[in-house]
């Protein structure tokens, strides 16, 4: 019984790991790689959930709503990067911090006036719409389990980009040192947008992904923005297999302390006390793991150059 | 001489008395219009001013200056658009204020300084009961009101084994609290998640093993969209019926929420179909001006606008009268677009309470009233306010 609830879940701390993944992956690679901070990457988030919805809406196809949202929301990240941070790359981290807030405010609201302050809604495709009992007794959504397949695609997809291709040996050699990379005649701005244009897409996929399962709202990007960066400082900044073990290990965390520790804490308090003590502790959990994984190694899990 | 300046002394009297008497009630609405749960300030918004609107500027045949902020959702925010209001505004009457945490930060402070403070949202324990105030005045419900009436519904149908679920902060124990107050029996889990929680698989998964035969749960705004259609996902809608307050079936949220909220039962002091003029009135006109259906929320904006125009009424529009200004207030004699209305001592109301049925019509999702839960309902904090 108790194992059946366990396997249930672990799968479900994996498939909010790889959600995660999808967001830290591109924001690893903007924040390691181009030394920028951006704090509207939730925005991008959101932009992919909005244009995902609105295609779905008109269409009722949510194949077609990711087809469109994909290069919709590199677009987006595209014209931000070349018309407003570009300007920031040489400026200190907290200019980038004020800059992109002030993207945040502006998305939410632009958001408000296209689209208005209702809540969208989003379906999950119908071919994906069931269960499945992947554990007997057990029937597991079956969006669910896709999005942990997406997750795998794109952890393999990008490991051959970033390990097998020329883009790839341009990314990982301006990461080291862009000055030198520049004087060897490659176009380092050009470089720097697709990146950035790489990463919204990313967070484009993952604000449509989880479209489906959340609502779709003004705002929707900025919990789970907090969440990112814990998972890329756990892992490592720059480092995109440090987001994938730091997003695995924020998801389960995250989602087994939410499970189990109210349970824990009965054991030995009366269950009013165990409740409020267990879902205080859950919210600290990932930030515990994050003071734990600094002191035993400030630079992350697996940083990106050692 | 004496005559002369008894004569200029009336005429200053008149004057100033005329002067106040031109001049346009000002009344200050402290909302949330921008970030997460906006939609609800905006619904407030405009059904207040729809009223407004239907008498040309005017309340009560008086006219009225209404002024609008927007509070973001924060208390300092709000605090701040309160005391701007009050001390450089001058504003008359206040309201607007949606969620409970804000109004428990600017309302005591507010209605200390005379103003009067009309709440069409948010009803804190604290207000209703040891924190009650002459000026204050709820025309929506105390917060324990819905999740009663469910409590009392979830009994009634004879479910056994109930599952709780709420986020973790002051408003969701109260909600809480006022579900358990009418179901007697012992809820089987009784669980709080994080505030602004998205992902609900932990919580949906311990629901399969709990094996509840209900599920009672308040989590407003985006969480409640979020809970239902995970929930849907899960395959457990058609499984173990869920049951909540309003908030999370209002018409703001069900067209984001989709067909997973069909035929679900919640709790409400309102709904569209209730059949009387007052509300025929305003579902029509609400139609009309803003080409969408009126939601749970609006049709209190809208009868808080209302409840003020009776009062600006019997005062004849001079709000020096504050007593009398008062007396009108508890009168209520508006109608009430949710039928049977009226004050009980501590200023919020009494009334009936229904429960209702997502259903789809013309291809809209929407309510319709099942069934009575509660006639003259009052709340369970009455006893503790002791007004002047």
């Amino acid at each position: 019984m108790y194992l059946l609830l366990f396997c249930q879940q672990f799968l479900n701390g994996l498939q909010f790991g790889v959600m995660l993944f999808l967001m830290a992956s591109g924001l690893t690679l903007i924040f390691g790689i181009m030394d920028l901070i951006n704090l509207a990457h939730g925005s991008l988030f959101m932009v992919g959930a909005y244009l995902c919805a609105t295609v779905f809406q008109q269409t009722g196809s949510f194949m077609l709503g990711l087809l469109v949202a994909l290069p919709g929301t590199a677009l987006v990240g595209i014209v931000v990067e070349i018309f407003t941070l570009r300007t920031l790359y040489a400026r200190d981290h907290l200019d980038q911090v004020l800059a992109t807030f002030g993207l945040i405010l502006f998305f939410n609201e632009l958001t408000k006036i296209i689209w208005g302050p209702r809540a969208l809604f989003l379906d999950v495709p119908e071919a994906l719409s069931g269960t499945i009992e992947i554990i007997p007794g057990a029937p597991y959504p079956t969006f669910r389990l896709a999005i942990i397949v997406v997750g795998i695609i794109v952890a393999i997809f990008l490991y051959f980009l970033i390990t097998r291709t020329r883009l790839g040996m341009l990314i990982r050699a301006s990461a080291t040192n862009r000055e030198i990379v520049g004087a060897l005649g490659v176009n380092v701005k050009l470089l720097y947008t697709l990146i950035f244009g790489l990463g919204a897409l990313l967070a484009g996929l993952a604000g449509a992904m989880a479209g489906p399962l959340f609502a779709v709202e003004v705002g929707m990007g900025e919990d789970i923005l907090i969440l990112t960066f814990v998972v890329i400082v756990i892992g490592g900044i720059g480092s995109i297999r440090g987001a994938l073990v730091g997003a695995i290990l924020v998801g389960l965390i995250d989602t087994l302390g939410r499970a189990f520790l109210p349970a824990l804490f009965k054991l030995f308090l009366d269950p009013a006390t165990a409740d409020g003590v267990g879902a205080s502790l859950d919210s600290m959990a990932i930030y515990i793991l994050m003071a734990v994984v600094l002191a035993w190694k400030p630079r992350g899990l697996l940083p990106a150059h050692e | 001489m004496m005559k002369r300046l008894l004569i200029l002394l009336t005429a200053t009297l008149f004057l100033t008395a005329s002067w106040a008497l031109a001049g346009p009630v000002k009344i200050g609405m402290i909302t949330t219009l921008s970030g997460g749960g906006s939609a609800l300030g905006i619904a407030v918004r405009d059904g207040f001013k729809l009223a407004i609107d239907q008498e040309g500027g005017k309340l009560g045949g008086y006219p009225v200056q209404l002024m609008v902020d927007d509070d973001s959702r924060k208390p300092d925010k709000a605090k701040q658009i309160s005391d701007r209001f009050i001390k450089k505004d001058n504003v008359d009457i206040m309201t607007g204020i949606i969620w409970s945490n804000l109004a428990i930060t600017v309302v005591p402070k507010a209605v200390r300084t005379g103003v009067f403070y009309i709440s069409p949202n948010a009803g804190p324990s604290l207000l209703a009961g040891k924190g009650c105030h002459e000026n204050y005045f709820n025309v929506a419900w105390q917060n324990d009101n819905l999740d009663e009436a469910m409590g009392q519904y979830v009994k009634d149908k004879n479910f056994k084994k109930v599952f709780l679920l709420a986020p973790n902060y002051p408003a969701g124990k109260d909600h809480l609290k006022g579900f358990k107050r009418f179901y007697t029996g012992k809820p089987i889990a009784e669980v709080y998640t994080k505030l602004g929680q998205k992902d609900y698989a932990a919580q949906i998964a311990a629901i399969r093993s709990a094996k509840p035969d209900a599920v009672f749960f308040f989590l407003p705004g985006g969480m409640g969209i979020s809970f239902i259609k995970q929930y849907n996902q899960a395959g457990l809608t058609k499984e173990i019926p869920l049951f909540g307050p309003a908030f999370s079936f209002d018409q703001t949220i069900l067209s984001a929420v989709g067909n997973a909220a069909l035929g679900v039962m919640n709790s409400s002091q309102w709904n569209k179909d209730i059949d009387n003029p007052a509300n025929k009135k305003f579902v029509a006109d609400f139609k009309k001006a803003y080409r969408r259906l009126p939601s749970l929320y609006a049709s209190q904006g809208y009868d808080a606008a209302r409840l003020i125009a009776s009062a600006i009424k019997a005062v004849g529009g001079d709000m020096s009268k504050k007593d009398a200004f008062r007396k009108a207030l508890r009168k209520a004699d508006f109608d009430s677009v949710r039928g049977n209305f009226k004050f009980g001592p501590n200023h919020h109301p009494v009334q009936d309470i229904y429960i209702r049925e997502v259903v789809e019509e013309d291809g809209v999702l929407t309510n319709r009233i099942v069934t009575k839960a509660f006639a003259d309902h009052s709340d369970a904090y009455v006893g503790q306010c002791k007004m002047k």
